[in-house]
């Protein structure tokens, strides 16, 4: 239970951590908040030669809205800073609710959304959110610099775009359509565990109260974050009823996600979740959307 | 790969420490092995038991999840930190003694740890909160129960104080 050795490497600027990254390559591991690669460099599962440690660069640590009304947040920005910001609860409310569910205190006191995002573990809420608010990632190179769309950036478990020599900087959030509602919900055996499933979704309505927009995205679902279009076909131009939710509930929970079971779940009751956190999920985007004054 | 030793400082219950340590040890360890302070217990080394939570800058985080290195120029607080003498216990330590917040005491000091924080944002917290405060800290002994009853009690008398 002790890591291999490794070269520890603290850059001061993110210049020169993309000058390291671009020499060493897969050989380096970013280290962020530590609380996933830790582990399992304890384990010896990983045994990186060197660390690069981006702890100290305040520049990739900041929460602020861009000219275009965009959320951006700095990819070593602490989970717990955005819990607790101000503006995240503003402008992502989505976001802000989810992040009590990522773990517990001590661990979002480190862990980064960065580090979330690129660890793509399909059992994380955040990447959930990212591609539930349509996030944009900002990857850099010692040359080059590209924004992936959440939807191409998780390729499947422990799986991104991010090529070696990349380093994800920061992520940007579009502000939400007016009249939307949002909500996620998760079970899991005990507060900050991971949970067996989780569901986020978004509604936004138009002026007679019908479903414009809507998107529903699971956790534990598959070998990623896993989005159920087809359940979300089933809102477009409809207005709330008991019968509507229910049926998107259904093609998601049955027919969309795919479930693989573990000790603590089994695949039936992984789907029952779904069924029903799905249905409270959009009963109270509904509702919040409903009530949406903007 | 070669072996190098990183030099630095850095601050643990108040006090100086200077350092020469491989990058790979612990924080958990370097507390520990190279401090002598085994008050900050080691259950699991993955995150999950809580045992090794102690403050870094003020903020309870696992020790088991840092290397020794990161803490350069930080300020570390263990559970041997908390009394302010040898032979008087930190309140919140007092509550746990009275109430029996421990058995064993294998998990006492992570969880003392996480709970100093957490009283300083919320110094009136309901069960509920107790109980999602101390979520990520196994304890096999007491059920969390009389955790709970001494948690109540510290914070019961830091309001009439
Ligand atoms: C007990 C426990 C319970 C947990 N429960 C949950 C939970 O319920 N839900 C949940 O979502 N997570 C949970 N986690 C994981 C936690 O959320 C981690 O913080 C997160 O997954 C990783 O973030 P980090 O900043 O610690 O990244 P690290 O562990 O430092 O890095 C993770 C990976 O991403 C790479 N990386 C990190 N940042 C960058 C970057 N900017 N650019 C390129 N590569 C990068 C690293 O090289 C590494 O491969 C739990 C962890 C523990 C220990
Ligand atoms: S030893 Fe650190 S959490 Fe268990
Ligand atoms: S008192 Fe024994 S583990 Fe908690």
């Amino acid at each position: 239970m002790k890591p291999a050795p490794f070269d520890y490497l603290k850059p001061a600027t993110l210049e020169e951590a993309l000058a390291i990254k671009a020499q060493l390559g897969e050989d380096a591991k970013v280290l962020a908040g530590g609380q996933s690669l830790i582990p399992t460099m304890n384990y010896r599962l990983v045994q990186p030669a060197a660390l690069i440690d981006l702890n100290e660069l305040s520049e990739l640590d900041h929460i602020h809205v861009d000219g275009e009304g965009n959320l951006r947040i700095g990819a070593m920005t602490r989970q717990r800073r955005v819990e607790f910001d101000s503006t995240v609860k503003k402008v992502a409310p989505l976001l802000h609710e989810t992040l009590p569910f990522v773990a517990h205190p001590q661990i979002r006191n480190r862990g980064t959304i960065g580090g979330s995002l690129v660890h793509a573990d399909p059992a994380s809420e955040l990447p959930v959110i990212a591609l539930a608010t349509g996030v944009r990632c900002r990857a850099k190179s010692i040359h080059t610099e590209r924004w992936i769309p959440a939807e191409d950036f998780f390729m499947g478990m422990f799986m991104t775009a991010l090529q070696p020599e990349e380093i994800l900087v920061e992520i940007s959030l579009p502000a939400m359509l007016s009249r939307t509602g949002w909500s996620f919900m998760e079970v899991s055996r005990r507060k900050g565990d991971y949970a067996m499933m989780g569901v986020a979704t978004m509604v936004s309505l138009d002026g007679e109260g019908r479903c414009a927009e809507g998107g529903l995205v699971y956790l534990n679902a598959g070998d990623g974050p896993v989005k159920a279009k087809r359940a979300a076909d089933v809102l477009k131009g409809e207005k709330y009823s008991e019968a509507l939710v229910e049926k998107s509930a259904w093609e998601a929970s049955r027919k969309e996600i795919d479930p693989f079971g573990s000790v603590h779940a089994s695949i039936d009751y992984q789907r029952h979740l779904a069924y029903v956190l799905t249905k409270r999920a959009l009963e109270r985007a509904f509702e919040r959307a409903q009530a949406s004054d903007i | 790969m070669k072996k190098t030793l990183h030099r630095f400082t850095l601050s643990v219950n108040g006090q100086e420490h200077s350092c020469e340590v491989e990058a790979r040890l612990l924080l958990s360890d370097f507390l520990r092995h190279e401090l002598g302070l085994t008050g900050t217990h080691v259950g699991c080394e993955h995150g999950v038991c809580g045992a090794c939570t102690i403050l870094f800058d003020g903020q309870a985080v696992r020790s088991c999840l840092m290397f020794a290195v990161q803490a350069r120029g930080h300020e570390i607080t263990t559970v041997e930190g908390l009394a302010a003498h040898q032979d008087r216990l930190h309140p919140l330590q007092q509550a746990f003694w009275e109430a029996h917040g421990l058995q064993c005491g294998f998990c006492t000091p992570g969880i003392l740890m996480t709970l100093i924080p957490f009283l300083a944002e919320n110094p009136s917290p309901t069960e509920a909160e107790i109980r999602e405060a101390i979520s990520g800290n196994l304890c096999r002994c007491t059920g969390y129960q009389s955790i709970v009853e001494a948690v109540e009690l510290a914070a019961e008398r830091s309001e009439k104080s």
